[in-house]
């Protein structure tokens, strides 16, 4: 790789004020960059108006053996302020357990890169999660997100201290942001994998459904780093350790204003109607096209109440307007991993059971006993799933009304 | 004004079948479909073109001779100009290879004031593709959006967030990915559209027409490697229960409770 300044260089400097590494200057009228410190994040390229300056990617035998540890991007929840920074969100946490196991087998640290207008003592709490290193860049700049302005941040970080392996959350945020990077650094991205490993090589494995879930397909990336992988939340399991001493490395990164390039004009958030959202639930109740109406599907919505879950429902049943597509469980809608996932005349398409089959205990009750949900269900009960609900819902409440 | 859009031929995955025994795909028999999110992107970009009528509204797609079906149901829905990247070279690229072949070709085409594409296609479920495009190009990118307008030579685009929507202004050029809107219907072009498309502008571009180095597209110039495929695993050991539905609820309660679920 390398960078180069084009004969058509007009001289407006515009790049000097973006360089986050102030490795630019003026020379006759024309930019010259400073190689020693240059970390070819690209934010000079993002500011120039006539394009003179080109990052070449060549494909040159890079040496792997400079790049060392798993680094996990930290992502906060939204906010309706989006001058305020939300809560860490639920995948950095199973990021971070799935990248402890992952350094563990590599013997080598596991960083967590937090961009925030301000650290809120966040070193805490992700070394509860395993951290032992955090990359910490304060600016007010980096609220609200934006994908310019992460991207050239990154991966000035990422040039400077060489991760081997880069986590995302497959969420709005990390699909935006880990491509970006990813074809700008020429290195490989796999989407959406639902499991990692470490193979003998000492290479990061990416599993990923495709073809709707029909397959599974382990990726590779074996001549550029970071290997970099977006990874579906609700999947990996949220382990916590015995927090230890963790250590922060502040990182200055100037940014320029200008490469902010797209505006925020408004945020509209919907309002919470007062149920738990099916990714965050403990419990979900679930129905299928099996419980054959409307009418007789929203039955679930009175189990769910009596147990404290959040109703589910499989593509079948969405699309046959039983309820709304926010339920929907499965590839194309949301991947769940409650303690508890009850399936109610569920058949089991794939793309169902890749969105739940993580679940800690599924009960699935349908009439045909060769259902595919069976084969991931730990009960699997053969009767009529209404009747069943409906038995089972009197049931509770009896036990109810007797305690 | 130059609006791309960019379209993939993909199986119908709704219609994939899994062969029980040997755990293997059937692909025999499944119809090859122009990708629902990409078909939704045509359709946004001919709204644009109706309230911008000086536009015009360039598909292009990457793949086999085939794939030429749905440029020109692209083209039979209002779509001006067909381009398909068809090469051996091509074959076996990943989102970085084949995002650095469709931004080649863009360059080379011309001018390009809006790059639109479907969230991701339901074949590969990435959702890659289109940010590379945006990075190989530089320009921005503002990703699963719902809705994209021209105003002034700004694009004003309704983006899903968590909980939400945002919305956005972005500078011309920009490439936008679209997710659908809640239950929206695609529409299909009628057979005089379909006949009409047939005299239509079609390309068919190699690698050499749009000047991409060989090196950084197919197997060769993608830094993924598909290593394995197989079936997903099912390791779940399953106790059945078969008897009246009065016993069926008590063994469910049962299990709440041994589960630690009520008490």
């Amino acid at each position: 790789m390398g960078i180069e300044v084009l004969n058509n260089c007009i001289g407006c400097s515009k790049c000097v004020g973006s360089c986050p590494f102030e490795a630019i200057s003026m020379s006759n009228k024309k930019a010259v960059i400073d190689l020693t410190k240059c970390t070819l994040c690209g934010a000079c390229v993002q500011v120039c108006p006539v394009k003179a300056i080109v990052i070449s990617r060549e494909m040159v035998k890079r040496d792997l053996s400079a790049y060392r540890d798993v680094w996990v991007f930290v992502e906060f929840a939204d906010d309706a302020d989006i001058k305020k920074q939300g809560e860490i969100k639920k995948v950095s946490f199973e990021l971070l357990s799935k990248g402890r196991f992952l350094a563990d087998k590599l013997n080598q640290k596991l960083c967590a890169v937090v961009l925030t207008d301000k650290n809120r003592d966040y070193e805490k709490i992700l070394s509860e999660y395993g951290a032992d290193r955090v990359y910490l860049l304060e600016n007010d700049e980096y609220l609200p997100y934006d994908t310019d302005i992460y991207s050239a941040s990154i991966m000035s970080l990422i040039n400077k201290y060489k991760p081997s392996i880069f986590l995302f959350g497959a969420t709005y945020k990390g699909r935006d942001l880990a491509p970006r990077m990813a074809a700008n650094l020429y290195v490989g991205l796999t989407a959406d994998c639902t499991d990692l490993n470490i193979n003998n090589d000492g290479l990061l494995v990416q599993s990923r459904p495709a073809f709707g879930g029909n397959i599974m397909a382990d990726i590779l990336s074996p001549n550029s780093r970071p290997q970099m992988a977006t990874v579906r939340p609700n999947v990996m399991k949220i382990v916590k350790v015995l927090p230890k001493a963790v250590e922060v490395i502040k990182e200055d990164i100037r940014i320029d204003k200008n490469i902010r390039r797209v505006k925020v004009v408004q945020r509209h958030k919907e309002e919470e109607k007062g149920y738990t959202k099916i990714e965050n639930a403990d419990i979900i109740v679930s129905g299928g096209r099996g419980l054959k109406s409307k009418e007789k599907f929203e039955i679930l919505n009175e189990l769910a109440k009596l147990l404290n879950a959040s109703v589910g429902a499989s593509r079948a049943a969405v699309d046959s307007g039983f309820i709304d597509k926010k339920h929907q469980v499965g590839q194309s809608g949301t991947t769940v991993r409650p303690r508890l996932y009850l399936a109610f005349g569920i058949s089991g398409a794939v793309q169902h059971l890749v969105g739940m089959k993580n679940s800690d205990v599924i009960v699935a009750i349908n009439k045909d006993p060769n259902a595919m949900i069976f084969s991931v269900s730990k009960y699997a009960i053969i009767g009529d799933a209404h009747d069943i609900a409906k038995k089972l819902i009197e049931k509770i409440k009896s036990a109810k009304a007797v305690a | 004004m130059n609006i791309f859009v960019c379209i993939k031929q993909v199986p119908d995955t709704t219609e994939v079948k899994i062969n029980p025994e040997t755990g293997t795909l059937i692909r025999a028999g499944v119809p090859s479909i122009l990708n629902p999110y990409d078909h939704f992107a045509v359709v946004n970009a001919l709204k644009i073109k109706k309230s911008n009528p000086d536009a015009v509204v360039n598909v292009i797609s990457m793949g086999p001779p085939q794939a030429k079906a749905v440029i020109q149901m692209a083209l039979a829905l209002g779509c001006d100009n067909g381009y398909l990247l068809s090469d051996a070279a091509f074959a076996g690229s990943d989102t970085w290879a084949t995002a650095y072949a469709l931004s080649s070709a863009i360059k080379k085409i011309g001018k390009y004031d809006i790059i639109i594409c479907g969230m991701q296609a339901i074949d590969g479920d990435t959702a890659q593709v289109g940010p590379q495009i945006a990075s190989q190009l530089n320009i921005p990118q503002v990703t699963f959006a719902d809705n994209v307008e021209i105003e002034n030579k700004k694009a004003l685009i309704k983006r899903h967030i968590d909980d939400g929507y945002d919305t956005i202004e972005s500078p011309l050029p920009v490439l936008v990915t679209m997710v659908m809107p809640k239950d929206y219907e695609l529409p299909f072009p009628s057979f005089v559209n379909i006949t009409k498309a047939l005299s239509k502008p079609f390309f068919t571009y190699t690698a050499d027409d749009i000047m991409a180095k060989k090196e950084y597209l197919g197997l060769k110039g993608s830094p993924t490697q598909v290593n394995r495929i197989y079936p997903p695993q099912r390791e779940v050991k399953t106790t059945v229960i078969n008897t009246t539905s009065v016993e069926a609820v008590d063994k469910i309660i049962e299990i709440l409770k041994q589960e630690n679920f009520i008490k």
